[in-house]
């Protein structure tokens, strides 16, 4: 009889955690074999009538009833249904939801953004008071933009700027903004023209502003010619035809592909090199860096984007932030390396009959990885 | 005030997200829901900024007479062509997709052969950069150069009648030795990604605004 | 000598163009003549089959087509391989799609292999068609699939189909399939697997393989099928042979061309630079 109730058809419900109330997660136990479907059935307090909630699904057996609203208290029944037999099963408690004010599973999130603003904080504050104490090592490709205007202009060439296939939201996107203003002062100083091909219409208008800008405080604000930055297509590969096109046809003796890309990079990098342009490229999507990297005589690889502003404008806070974010990630990469460590060891003795540190590893695990699970 | 009034709003908006992803209570939890509602709802109008930019360019290419302005017919036509087809097909059967329409038979034709067609370059563009790129100069590009051979080899059936156990080291080449560096670079990103944002919010890094 | 000199420099620096025409030329024989080639499975799409075959007659798969026509070559194969798997087993199927160019393709495929199968539309599998605003949409679906997608991709109604009688959110869906080819899959991981604990099979274009992988390392996904091979190796394990694996014997091909192309230029790389230490030392004399 014992054995029988532990492995009886049962169910459990709780108020579904850090949500924002209005929702009771059942969990079922024990399915019998051969289900064929769980009808759920909820009956709110007060009430004498079950009324259909819905279909349990037998491979996730849980169900979220989002339907149940905050603050009502619930029971709920099952009904597994085989081909000759229902069970049953029931809550015993009503059970109801409430919103929470603090999502739990996003503690660890919490915890590394307070660490590292702090840290990007602290380190601005510094860099105000001593802006000479601040080293920023070289980046080579943001140094060779000044070569690969001037030979763009000795050439007699036009100089392509691509922002990449992202929108204005994506943080490569904001970063080639930064490297277009460069760019931009460059292109008015030496008078050659500049051609931005979009893919995203906001791009597009930020892009006319920067440039805009750029020639204005060159002293030239009359060369700008609005005309030259454009929108494309938002469709990748028309996108990539586009560009081959305009590469074919206008010859540009430099080529900036900065931001975020995908598959086309390379068609755009290589079409770059078939004319003979100087390429610098740079973007945060890695599974393109390959491709640059074998193509482009310059690649900025990835963070080295968003430090380009901070390299370029040598501002204090500017440095400052990658100061602290630079210290976060030799923390990380610590902590990795005691993680690294305490697990092996921990393996290591949890094969020698001693688990215990094998459970302080994977609580720190779990309470890692709440959110993303 | 030009300038103040945007980082004021990159501010407010900057918080308010990162609120409603810690605090799921209402009002904030169906914030970063409402917030993506509206970026979709604006992101359908920019596209009409897109539109007048693209028919200003091509008719003043067009009335200059500028180097390749017949391809600015081209556009028109495949403009017209879109835009008319796919209004019709849209009344007729509320799906300007459905098999039969005239939209559909454009679709078929024309852009499912040129969409491929672009991709299907990236075949050769790799062949061409690999032979120019995996050159042994230093022991670093020698290092590269055996390990896109055995991957390149490894990942296809060639490389499992060269040596059954081929597959094996080019799968550990891919999940080892590749994931650890492509995991550093992409925490280096993220963190770079995360400092760039807080600078945005905190109003520091203003290039956008320029 | 001058021969050998015009030879050295022909294979050091071979014109793209004759490298584009091998290549043409290793991809289009085995298609033309339908050569297929045996693959090996591997563990990410192993797992993506047994996370299907586990599924049965009360399961619904939801597929989403987040592709267009440039990417069809390597995820329409996968499509089809998936649904032949989800209708063998008589998995309902649900489709939908982020990609507005997609929509075209992913229900041509549906409907063909729903046909292979005799399977009703409505009854075994709906189209609910393209919907713009992707994560918010994603999210939402969380709630109610209807707040959306009130109708299906012809405009009918949702609850005219049986089908859709009891779907309403993720609860009622066992698993999420996204065929991708750009972005779409992370936030399938990031919005819909994290907060609504929903299973996740992904299948992605070859190049975006390597990014994808972290997530089967973590178990935020159950299955991973990557380009052109893991659609080969999808039906092999299916028994259905199709494009996926006459495509393969192409691929091989060109990656073998491509090798050789990487040694004839070394070669030349070696025996240029060894020429011109030569003659540097010769010079020197």
């Amino acid at each position: 009889m014992f054995f029988l109730l532990i492995f009886s058809f049962s169910i459990s419900a709780k108020d579904t955690p850090n949500d924002a109330g209005g929702s009771i997660t059942v969990s079922t136990y024990n399915i019998p074999h051969y289900t064929e479907r769980i009808e759920l059935y909820r009956k709110v307090k007060g009430d004498t009538l079950y009324k259909e909630a819905g279909l349990i699904s037998l491979y996730k057996g849980e169900f979220d009833d989002t339907l149940a609203v905050a603050g009502e208290s619930y029971l709920y029944r099952a009904r597994a249904i085989t081909k000759d037999t229902v069970y049953i099963a029931m809550t015993e408690e009503f059970v109801s939801s409430s919103p929470q004010w603090f999502n739990k599973s996003r503690t660890a999130v919490l915890l590394f953004i307070v660490i590292f603003g702090s840290f990007v904080f602290v380190f601005i504050q510094l860099a105000k008071k001593n802006p000479e104490g601040l080293f920023i090592r070289r980046l080579p490709a943001i140094d060779a933009i000044d070569e690969a205007v001037g030979r763009s202009t000795e050439m007699g060439k036009p100089v392509l700027f691509i922002p990449g296939i992202e929108y204005i939201t994506d943080a490569g996107t904001l970063a080639s903004i930064t490297i277009l203003q460069r760019v931009g002062k460059k292109v008015a100083e030496y008078g050659t023209r500049i051609i931005h091909a979009n893919f995203d219409p906001v791009v597009m208008t930020a892009a006319q502003e920067t440039l805009k800008t750029a020639y204005a405080e060159a002293g030239r604000p009359d060369a700008f010619n609005k005309d030259d930055v454009f929108y494309l297509t938002s469709e990748q590969f028309g996108f990539a035809a586009g560009v081959d096109g305009i590469m074919e046809r206008e010859r540009p003796g430099a080529i900036f592909l900065q931001g975020y890309f995908y598959a086309e990079s390379l068609i755009l990098a290589e079409t770059g090199y078939s004319i003979g342009a100087i390429q610098i490229a740079g973007t945060n999507a890695t599974t393109q860096l390959p491709f640059f990297v074998a193509a482009c005589d310059y690649v900025l690889m990835g963070e080295e984007m968003f430090a380009a502003s901070a390299y370029i404008s040598r501002e204090p806070r500017l440095l400052g932030s990658i100061k602290g974010s630079d210290l976060t990630k030799s923390i990380l990469l610590g902590l990795i390396g005691i993680g690294v460590t305490f697990g092996t060891v921990a393996s290591l003795l949890k094969q020698a009959g001693n688990p215990a540190y094998m459970e302080i590893f994977n609580k720190v695990l779990d309470f890692l990885a709440m959110g993303a699970r | 005030m030009k300038k103040q009034v945007p980082l004021l709003i990159t501010f407010l908006t900057g918080f308010i997200v990162i609120v409603s992803f810690f605090v799921p209570h209402r009002p904030f939890g169906i914030l970063e829901t409402q917030v993506l509602t509206w970026y979709a709802i604006i992101f359908g109008f920019t596209m009409l900024i897109g539109v007048d930019s693209l028919i200003r360019l091509h008719v003043r290419k067009t009335q200059r007479r500028k180097k390749g302005w017949w391809y600015s017919i081209v556009f028109f036509a495949g403009f017209l062509y879109c835009f008319v087809t796919g209004v019709i097909s849209l009344i007729r059967t509320s799906n300007p997709f459905s098999p039969g329409t005239v939209f559909f038979y454009g679709y078929r034709t024309i852009l499912i052969p040129l969409q491929s067609t672009m991709f299907a370059l990236l075949a050769f563009f790799i062949a061409s950069a690999s032979y120019r790129a995996f050159r042994a100069r230093n022991i670093d590009a020698t290092f590269l150069l055996i390990a896109a051979v055995i991957v390149m080899i490894g990942r296809v059936p060639a490389g499992y009648k060269l040596w059954p156990r081929l597959p094996e080291v080019a799968n550990w080449i891919l999940n080892v030795l590749q994931m650890g560096p492509m995991r550093g670079v992409m925490i280096g990103i993220a963190l770079g990604a995360v400092a760039m944002s807080l600078r945005l919010i905190l109003g520091i890094e203003r290039t956008y605004l320029t | 000598m001058e021969n050998k000199k015009d030879f050295l420099d022909w294979i050091t620096s071979i014109d793209r163009k004759f490298i584009f025409a091998i290549i043409a030329i290793v991809v289009l024989i085995p298609i033309l003549l339908g050569i297929q080639e045996e693959v090996q499975i591997s563990p990410s799409v192993n797992s993506a089959y047994r996370t299907i075959e586990n599924l049965d007659s009360n399961d619904v798969v939801l597929i989403s087509i987040d592709y267009d026509p440039a990417s069809m070559p390597e995820l329409q194969p996968m499509l089809k391989a998936m649904l032949r798997h989800a209708f063998r087993k008589d998995v309902k199927v649900i489709m939908m799609c982020f990609w507005p160019l997609g929509l075209p393709i992913g229900t041509q495929g549906l409907e063909q292999v729903a046909a292979e199968y005799s399977k009703a539309y409505g009854k075994d599998y709906v189209n609910i068609g393209y919907r713009p605003g992707d994560r918010a949409v994603m999210v939402e679906m969380g709630r109610e699939i209807r707040h959306f997608f009130r109708t299906d991709v012809s405009d009918v109604p949702l609850d005219s189909f049986p089908l859709m009688k009891d779907i309403h959110n993720y609860n009622d869906i066992s698993l999420v399939v996204g065929l991708e080819a750009g972005i779409y899959g992370d936030y399938w991981v990031q919005y819909v697997g994290s907060r609504y604990n929903q299973r996740i099979i992904l299948g992605v274009t070859g190049v975006m393989a390597t990014q994808t992988y972290p997530y089967l390392q973590s178990g935020q996904i159950e299955g991973l099928i990557g380009g052109l091979k893991g659609a080969a190796e999808y039906e092999t394990l299916i028994g259905t042979p199709g494009f996926g694996l006459t495509g393969m014997a192409a691929q091989s091909w060109a990656h073998v061309a491509i090798v050789v192309f990487i040694i004839i230029g070394n070669i030349g790389y070696f025996l240029t630079r060894r020429r011109e230490k030569r003659f540097r030392v010769e010079g020197r004399r």
